[in-house]
């Protein structure tokens, strides 16, 4: 038993960490939302250079979730759960460049190589069809139009990857947000103090805290679940999707509500992580549908 | 990263699961605040004891089996599994015995800690005061030196001391030298609750058991042999013991992964659609704070401390505790009102968010020493 980190994994870590902090990773996602792709794709290249791409089929799912955590934390933009997690799980190998799916919708399908669609439990080629306007600006969805039948591996496995990546990610995103807070309450002064030293302040952003502590372990706990228990791998991961949507929803709302009026402008860099993590929270799979699953598993239907 | 037991480990469970199924009581026990569910607890506490259970992490020559921190949560996990009475010796065994462990001499030792595991002796933790409550290092109850007798004697007043209606000894700070700063010159004292010049007040709690009591300390002396550490350095001595308090060591696991399993039998039993979201949150409440357990298991492993985390961590169980009881208690409907388990247990959580160290006064911890926020300008201090 160590439910640490190895010490590879953190090196790991560390080096995205540093990769993606010397990336004007910010810059990345906003010209992405202004349908400008080349700094994220250059991004992606380099991510894709430190093996972020082949983690699902050569790694383990604790690295796709430390993975995650980062692009998260950083806002990188494009189908990165797609590509990474779903995709190749369900194809069974790697996908050379960028692939996206359509779940229902299929983000980024217009930077896509590779597009998919998930009918009544196969996978079918599919183009994409009219774009919309996510809350997230540099999340642009398709409606799929779908093609032939390909051969395909687990989806289940490939979903329960996806929601997996997806959570890490909103846990990265909450864990910036929190910092990013903690900064702005320890600088911005009101009636003669900063306003960090208020416990109004102080016991929201605590938690925050808490409840990200708590739901980080859920994370790598359904990282770790071994393979074949379906039902065990189904109910982890679905709980932490919970928490983590839960977790890092609270950070950004805490978040803005902290920065006051300049945490509701768009110029200012909070807006990216608000709207990314009020996206994350229904995408591959909502509350709601996750809740379900595992009072499914717990209790049957 | 692993979540697996070595085979030793799995051995330890299994021995403790075979032991407890063939011995946990079949009827729920009586409150451990009534007499006679005080005494029946104390049978039990000697029943653990012979089979070597009631510490497993203490040394042998204590009761114990030097168990590792993993076995003792394996233990603890099992315990509330098998559905296991509470521990009525809880105080001593998990608040003070660290503290005697790491400040205590091999003579103090030798002297309380095996009628501690036994449940022969037990403890009461006689901290707060009538005006010392969040704010205990304000504390005003004296120690005054006596140096024909080679002691101390203590006046004044404690309260809220979970136990000491019944409980055989007490441990709690003096004030030692009034010239001294706030935290300083507090002295930690040991005494036997039938001292003479102690009196003890039962105080009913919410569900109309004497669960605490108010003591009065009227020149009660205590020798030099029952000083736990320094004189005067009461306060370093007693926060090593808040840390398990608020952390691992009151509230394991265990008991929340159990009631959350208890928690999903009876929405089987009782299906409401309305509160099946509750239901899902109580246990994923409870599985992350297993999981998070085994992560601070593992820093502690590696050489860290609990410190700051424990404050998450008291926050987490307390409130996770007070939403399992009352879901349950939202599916039992028109029911909930009348006496059950879940009632107790209902009605015992909601005090989890005010003792050892209210979440408020742990929200400021976390804020402050986990966040860097600044700390609190204090008010005007006598
Ligand atoms: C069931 C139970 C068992 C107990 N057992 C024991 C025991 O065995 N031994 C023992 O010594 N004590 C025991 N206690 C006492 C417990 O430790 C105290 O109740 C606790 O420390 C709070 O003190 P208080 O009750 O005086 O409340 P106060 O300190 O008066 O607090 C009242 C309210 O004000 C809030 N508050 C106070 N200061 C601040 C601040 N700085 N910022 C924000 N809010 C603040 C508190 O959070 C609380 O909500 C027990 C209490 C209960 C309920």
């Amino acid at each position: 038993m160590r439910f640490e980190l190895t010490t590879d994994q953190r090196d790991f870590a560390a080096s995205l960490e540093s990769l993606l902090s010397a990336a004007d990773t910010v810059a990345a996602a906003r010209a992405w939302a202004a349908g400008d792709h080349d700094p994220g794709l250059k991004l992606w290249q380099r991510l894709a250079e430190q093996g972020v791409t082949e983690l699902a089929t050569e790694a383990t799912p604790v690295e796709v979730v430390v993975a995650f955590e980062a692009l998260g934390r950083h806002a990188v933009p494009g189908p990165w759960v797609e590509s990474a997690a779903y995709l190749p799980v369900a194809l069974g190998r790697e996908v050379e460049g960028i692939g996206t799916v359509g779940a229902p919708r299929a983000l980024d399908a217009d930077v896509a190589d590779e597009l998919y669609a998930v009918v009544d439990g196969a996978l079918h080629t599919a183009t994409a069809g009219a774009a919309h306007v996510s809350v997230d600006r540099a999340r642009h969805l398709f409606d799929v139009t779908v093609g032939d039948p390909v051969e395909h591996g687990d989806l289940a496995a490939a979903y329960d990857l996806a929601a997996l990546a997806t959570a890490a990610q909103l846990l990265g995103a909450g864990e910036r947000v929190l910092a990013d807070a903690v900064t702005y309450v320890k600088q911005r002064r009101q009636f003669g103090r900063e306003i960090g030293s208020y416990q109004a302040i102080k016991h929201k952003l605590a938690d925050v805290r808490i409840a990200l502590d708590f739901a980080r372990p859920l994370v790598f706990g359904a990282a770790l679940v071994p393979t074949g228990s379906i039902t065990e791998r189904e109910r982890a991961v679905s709980a932490a999707k919970v928490a983590c949507a839960d977790a890092a929803y609270l950070a950004s709302r805490t978040g803005l509500q902290v920065h006051g009026a300049i945490g509701y402008t768009q110029e200012f860099d909070l807006s990216v992580w608000i709207t990314k993590i009020r996206a994350l929270v229904t995408a591959w799979g909502t509350p709601a549908e996750h809740r379900a699953r595992i009072l499914d598993s717990l209790v049957g239907a | 990263m692993d979540l697996d037991l070595s085979p030793s480990e799995l051995a330890f469970q299994a021995e403790a699961r075979a032991w407890l199924a063939e011995n946990v009581p079949a009827e729920p026990l009586p409150s451990l605040d009534t007499p006679e569910g005080f005494e029946l607890h104390r049978q039990w506490e000697a029943k653990l004891s012979a089979a070597r259970w009631p510490v497993v992490s203490w040394p042998e020559e204590y009761h114990g089996r030097g168990a590792s921190l993993v076995e003792w949560i394996i233990f603890e996990e099992e315990y509330y599994r098998a559905g296991a009475p509470l521990r009525v010796g809880q105080n001593g065994i998990f608040l003070l015995s660290p503290i005697l462990f790491e400040h205590g001499t091999k003579e103090q030792q030798d002297r309380f800690l095996p009628s501690m595991a036994t449940g022969e002796k037990v403890w009461a933790q006689c901290w707060s005061e009538p005006e010392a409550g969040s704010d205990l290092a304000s504390l005003k109850s004296t120690a005054r030196r006596d140096d024909e007798r080679g002691g101390w004697v203590l006046n004044g007043q404690k309260i809220w001391c979970s136990r000491a209606a019944l409980a055989h000894w007490g441990f709690g700070l003096f004030r030692s030298d009034p010239e001294a700063q706030k935290h300083a010159g507090l002295t930690y004292f040991l005494f036997p609750l039938d001292a003479e010049g102690v009196t003890v007040r039962p105080i009913a709690q919410l569900d109309g058991e004497a669960g605490f009591a108010e003591v009065f300390f009227d020149d009660v002396f205590v020798p030099d042999a029952d000083v736990l550490g320094a004189p005067g350095d009461g306060w370093r001595v007693a926060m090593s013991t808040a840390g398990n308090e608020r952390g691992l060591s009151l509230r394991s696991p265990g008991r929340f992964t159990a009631a959350a399993d208890r928690l999903l039998a009876l929405y089987a039993d009782r299906p409401d659609p309305r509160v099946a979201d509750r239901v899902v949150d109580a246990w994923i409440g409870a599985e992350a704070y297993r999981l998070y357990t085994w992560g601070t298991v593992s820093r502690l492993k590696d050489g860290g401390d609990i410190g700051a985390a424990g404050s998450v961590n008291k926050v987490w169980w307390s409130e996770l505790d007070v939403a399992l009881h009352e879901t349950a208690l939202d599916l039992l409907g028109a029911d909930a009102e009348l006496e059950s388990t879940w009632l107790d247990g209902y009605t015992f959580s909601l005090s989890g968010p005010i003792y050892a160290g209210t979440n408020e006064i742990q929200r400021n911890i976390v804020a402050e020493r986990i966040l860097g926020l600044p700390r609190e300008p204090k008010g005007a201090q006598k």
